[in-house]
């Protein structure tokens, strides 16, 4: 079944079953993140999008099926060993109170502690770096409580790349924020992606933002997916009125030249 | 990103600190050592250790039959008046370390039970394990009449029983907070109507025997006490320290933590087997004496201020609460021996209102 583009991914899932206790989410699912894309999730509510990035982080483990990580079956590495080739950003996740921002990045560096190493130069230096990078240094000194949701949301990503992995799991990492705080979260991902070399897989909400930063996009309807491959191409009215549900036109995205997809005005048709 | 203009930032001193708040790195043998102290959570537990040692001499001390402070260390160690050798190894010596051997359990349970649970009203108070293991000796001494051992076992069996029961009606997708904290109470009242029910069919003087039990009391504990309580420790209280910093990762949600490479399910199971085995050797010894398992994590918590929960912070602070408590019931009103576990309960029923209080006010409960 393995195919040579296959072999030559990180990251990829074969005839998967997920299923929470008898509930089956998705059957005969076969999943590939392309090696340095920028790989972008979408599909309607509860359609299961955040149970295949569990499953692809071994949060979830797979009823049936394997998740390949580096050429190995993602359950048989120890599990810092995991966190140390793939961070995941969860789609929700709880602060303690009083927790302090530089305290919580900290605990990124989690996987590349032991016992008697618990704090070096290199932990310092990688912490200070996520926090420049998602722009919170500034915030170092504050309790995560205190903070507005759009910068909490950039503290968690901070811990994530305070990991240092190659592999970017991020689930709605631009749900709370304001158009331009998502457009920031995005670019900070593009980034990631470009300059940095990280292979990112995201989920999002946003067709017409899908469209513009996805390298690979993702279809899912009902715990499958429908399509995948350049949005570019993948993207059709057809498609996403299957999809969603929603007649829909396709249009060029002036600034970036990807599909944008602007919903039919269902009340003109109606008149 | 570059700006010419500006001077080059060196990771680390750009914009703020990033070594964790109130922390310092302390680097040895060339990065092979490096460890991140805390000075006011050494500071705390260092003066919870001097309360409890202070605390243990006074009682030691104090009593009917006074000994002044003077003498006490050799009375320890064996020198000086027979008498005073006499109440202090005897009898003095031994009730207080069991004091503070099972305020140590009680804390250090109770500080795992709340971060599991992410709630705290999690405590084995709450959650049916004290009220099972009073069910259990209740049981154990009303309908067999059996010792002080069976009375132990007895208590041990209904708090494990118990506990599993909660945590099995609780459990949904992993254990949620508020659903296990309501269901330990629903278990704990229709426990008691049992202890209640099995009261009224006993014989006066085992009933009252059985009363007196269920308060927790350290009256007349000696060395078997005191090593029973302390073994338990020194067995079971490295491997929770060990877990001590993937429990706090857990706090920040199951995803989160299997994401930063924590065996969530590996560390709850095992964290959870080893505090129940520390609540039961707790009650086993001194009856199930309240609030301490509640009350101590939180005011450690507070105090040392950490974010999150500090285990040998608990246990400290569950040692100090409940040797002071002791010495309380014994001379508040002398020469009548109040058991420790009223004081307890005075004690944690104000911190229990004030908690419920401020969680109100903030909106959170
Ligand atoms: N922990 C869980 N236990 C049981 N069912 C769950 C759990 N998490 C999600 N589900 C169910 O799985 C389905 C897919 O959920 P999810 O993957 O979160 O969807 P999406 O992220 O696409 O919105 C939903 O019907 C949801 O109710
Ligand atoms: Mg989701």
């Amino acid at each position: 079944m393995t195919t040579p583009a296959d072999a030559a991914s990180r990251l990829h899932g074969r005839d998967l079953t997920l299923a929470y206790d008898q509930r089956v989410i998705s059957q005969d699912l076969a999943v590939t993140v392309p090696d340095n894309s920028f790989t972008v999730i979408v599909g309607p509510n509860a359609c299961g999008k955040s149970t295949l990035l569990r499953a692809l982080s071994r949060t979830l483990r797979p009823a049936r099926g394997h998740v390949h990580l580096d050429g190995r079956v993602i359950g048989s590495y120890p599990a810092k060993e995991v966190a140390r080739r793939l961070g995941l950003l969860p789609q929700s996740s709880i602060a303690p109170d009083g927790i302090g921002v530089a305290d919580l990045v900290a605990r990124g560096r989690f996987p590349h502690q032991g016992f008697l190493r618990q704090w070096s130069k290199q932990d310092e230096a990688v912490v200070a770096e996520a926090m420049e990078a998602t722009g919170i240094a500034d915030l170092s000194e504050r309790s995560v409580d205190e903070l507005s949701g759009g910068q909490r949301q950039r503290v968690w990503l901070a811990m994530v790349l305070a990991q240092q992995t190659p592999l970017l799991l991020l689930d709605e990492p631009t749900t709370y924020l304001d158009i331009a705080h998502q457009m920031d979260m995005l670019d900070l991902c593009a980034e990631l992606h470009a300059e940095r070399g990280h292979t990112l897989v995201a989920v999002l909400h946003d067709l017409n933002h899908a469209c513009r930063y996805a390298t690979h996009l993702i279809v899912m309807k009902e715990g499958a997916i429908v399509a995948e491959g350049d949005p570019a191409t993948v993207v059709t009215a057809e498609l996403v009125e299957e999809v969603f549900g929603l007649p829909v036109r396709i249009i060029d995205d002036p600034e970036t030249h990807t599909p944008m997809i602007v919903p039919v005005d269902r009340r003109a048709a109606a008149r | 990103m570059s700006d010419t203009l500006a001077p080059p930032r060196r990771p680390g001193t750009s914009g703020g600190r990033t070594t964790p708040r109130g922390s310092f790195a302390l680097r040895l043998f060339g990065e092979r050592l490096s460890l991140l102290v805390r000075p006011r959570t050494l500071v705390v537990c260092l003066a919870l250790t001097l309360l409890s040692a202070l605390v243990l001499v006074v009682s030691v001390s104090v009593g009917d039959y006074a000994i002044p402070l003077r003498a006490v260390p050799g009375a320890i160690a064996g020198y000086g008046e027979r008498l005073d050798v006499f109440f202090v190894q005897g009898v003095r010596l031994p009730r207080a370390l069991t004091a503070i051997g099972v305020g140590a359990a009680l804390g250090i349970a109770g500080a795992v039970f709340q971060s599991l649970s992410r709630n705290a009203l999690g405590s084995p108070d709450i959650i049916g394990f004290t009220s099972g293991a009073a069910t259990g000796a209740v049981t154990v001494i009303l309908v067999f009449g059996a010792g002080r051992v069976a009375v132990s076992l007895g208590a041990i069996a209904g708090g494990l029983l118990t506990a599993a029961v909660v945590y099995l009606l609780a459990m949904k997708n992993g254990v949620q907070g508020y659903r296990l904290v309501l269901v330990g109470i629903g278990v704990s009242a229709m426990l008691g109507s049992v202890r209640d029910y099995l009261l009224t069919r006993a014989e006066l003087t085992d009933a009252m025997g059985a009363q007196i039990w269920m308060i927790g009391s350290l009256n007349g504990r000696g060395w078997g006490e005191v090593a029973a309580v302390w073994v338990c420790l020194a067995l079971l209280g490295p491997v929770l320290l060990a877990q001590g910093k993937r429990l706090r990762f857990m706090e920040l949600g199951e995803d989160t933590a299997r994401g930063l490479g924590v065996s969530t399910q590996a560390t709850q199971l095992t964290v959870l087997a080893v505090a129940s085995a520390l609540t039961g050797a707790a009650i086993a010894v001194a009856g199930p004496i309240g609030f301490i398992a509640l009350a101590a994590p939180q005011l450690a918590r507070r105090l040392t201020r950490t974010g999150g929960t500090t285990l040998v912070g608990s246990a400290l602070m569950g040692a100090a609460l409940l040797v002071v408590a002791d010495l309380v019931a014994q001379r508040a009103l002398a020469p009548v021996q109040l058991p420790a576990g009223v004081v307890t309960a005075v004690i944690g029923g104000s911190y229990l209102i004030w908690l419920l209080y401020t969680e109100w006010r903030g909106g959170r409960a």
